[in-house]
């Protein structure tokens, strides 16, 4: 579970991008986060990820208050949740396998499990057969699932992703949520901020709203 | 093999790897490491060569003892038994009738000495203690000074010391020589991964995010400033037996005119993995440095 108490976020200078946010993601829900651009919503996930601290309020994911939590523990904690960014955050130095095995490599899988396992992640968003292509070679849509490939290849129970079709064709973007669809029917909390919430077909989404930092009821 | 063992083998594979994707700049940073690390290298084993030259060197770590003119057999005999006693080292015995005879075959000296009506030289012992320090030899001759019926003893401890105090000043100016070039090599390191951490800011940014700790993103870099610095180590062995090789019959030939088969020697075992050990330290330092200082920015 993932749940939010009075969060606020005050960045330097003042500007308040949260401000006394409360809400409570049940595990295996999939949400979205909803509002204009600027609203919060990418804030509110990087609290989420532990990415950033709040200002005050607290914040508990996945059992763990985020609030308190130690600089060292929070590599830890990213471990068990998948982040998907909005710019995807490729390595464009390597080919896709490689992409996905560094959540692998990081937490000390033997080579050969890591690439049996990198493999199954790119083969659940269809780029098994383009392993060996470099980012730069893949398409927007495929650029996307592979980032999907490395966010789930730990096998998070939570999966964070910021504005995922924002780039992308109707087509893409279509494969893409039915990707995040696939993942919540198995278990896995999804949370989707973007600026343009989409209907998906077969799944009834829970819709949370930000307004100029604050939560719209 | 656990994960730890794991990561750090792997760790040491992606440092090769990123040293090997630009051999260039690799190669340029070792030959500067390896000059850098020479120069004392070098001025170390040339103090080397100069003391076993120094100790080898006849006449230096002699003690003359010269009995009274007249002593009794017995006083020398005696004598040679406290020495026997004190000494460890070796020494020789020259009779006054040898060391006339010595003189006689010196040129210029026959006609004088056979113009005295006897021979004026007293009994004497030569001594070579093993430990030829300094205050070790001016202690010798202070004890042996003591014994009845010796009249005199003489040390050449001027020349020992004015010896010993070049050596030390050598030593010293090569010290800090290390030091500087010590200095100089952190700072290659330093300058060499703070470029690869500019170069991978991408993809330490990426790992952070999905759980990297800074001890897994650290690890590469540390194992690239070791590796540059052991090489350069390297560098600086080959460069020094080169150079050793080179000089050596020169050396060689110029000892045999003074009698001597004098040859510079390499740096035995220890100080032969001093450059690599010394190297690797060094790499390590200057990349633990640039890298804490180019995380703590990027944070």
């Amino acid at each position: 579970m993932i749940a939010g108490s009075h969060l606020v976020k005050r960045y330097l200078g003042g500007f308040e991008a949260i401000r006394d946010v409360s809400f409570e993601i049940a595990a295996g829900a999939m949400i979205l986060i909803g509002g204009h651009s600027g609203a919060g919503k990418t804030t509110l996930l990087k609290l989420i990820g532990a990415i950033e601290r709040p200002t005050s309020g607290s914040l508990i994911v996945g059992g763990q208050n985020l609030t308190a939590l130690r600089n060292s523990a929070l590599p830890f904690l990213r471990r068990n949740l998948g982040l998907v960014f909005q710019n995807q955050k490729l390595l464009f130095d390597r080919p896709a396998l490689e992409n996905v095995l560094l959540p692998l490599e990081i937490i000390g899988l033997p080579l050969r499990e890591a690439q049996r396992r990198a493999r199954a992640a790119l083969d659940k968003v269809g780029l098994l057969a383009r392993e060996k292509a470099y980012p730069i070679a893949l398409s927007g849509g495929e650029q996307q699932r592979l980032a999907i490939a490395r966010a789930v290849v730990n096998r998070p129970s939570v999966l964070l992703v910021d504005e995922p079709t924002a780039n992308l064709d109707e087509g893409s973007a279509r494969q893409v949520l039915d990707l995040f669809a696939a993942f919540n029917q198995v278990g896995v909390t999804v949370v989707i901020a973007t600026h343009a919430p989409r209907e998906i077909p077969g799944r009834d989404l829970r819709l949370m709203t930000l307004d100029h930092g604050q939560l719209l009821p | 093999m656990n994960a730890w063992f794991r990561q750090h083998f792997a760790a040491f594979f992606r440092a090769i790897r990123r040293l090997a994707a630009a051999p260039l700049n690799t190669l340029l940073s070792l030959l500067v490491i390896g000059i850098a690390m020479t120069l004392p290298a070098a001025g170390y084993v040339f103090l080397d060569n100069i003391r076993t030259l120094g100790a080898n060197h006849t006449g230096i770590q002699q003690i003359s003892l010269f009995m009274q003119t007249g002593s009794s057999a017995q006083a020398v005999a005696a004598v040679r038994e406290r020495i026997d006693e004190r000494l460890p080292g070796q020494w020789r015995f020259v009779p006054r009738d040898e060391a006339l005879q010595q003189l006689k075959n010196t040129e210029g000296m026959a006609e004088i000495i056979a113009a005295l009506p006897k021979n004026p030289l007293p009994d004497a012992f030569i001594l070579e203690p093993d430990d030829a320090s300094p205050e070790n030899m001016e202690s010798l001759r202070a004890e042996f000074a003591d014994f009845s019926d010796v009249a005199h003893v003489q040390l050449d401890s001027a020349w020992i010391k004015r010896f010993n105090a070049f050596l030390r000043l050598g030593v010293q100016t090569v010290n800090l020589l290390a030091l500087v070039f010590a200095v100089g090599l952190v700072a290659v390191t330093f300058n060499t991964i703070r470029l690869q951490v500019l170069a991978q800011a991408e993809e330490i940014e990426v790992a952070r995010l999905i759980g990297a700790t800074d001890a897994f993103i650290r690890r590469p870099f540390y194992y690239s400033g070791i590796l540059q610095g052991a090489l350069g180590g390297l560098a600086a062995l080959f460069l020094l037996l080169s150079g050793l090789a080179i000089l050596n019959p020169s050396v060689t030939q110029l000892a045999a005119l003074y009698g001597s088969d004098f040859t510079l020697h390499p740096p035995g075992f220890v100080y032969f993995s001093l450059p690599v050990i010394l190297g690797a330290f060094l790499g390590w330092l200057g990349a633990q440095l640039s890298v804490s200082l180019a995380l703590r920015h990027m944070q």
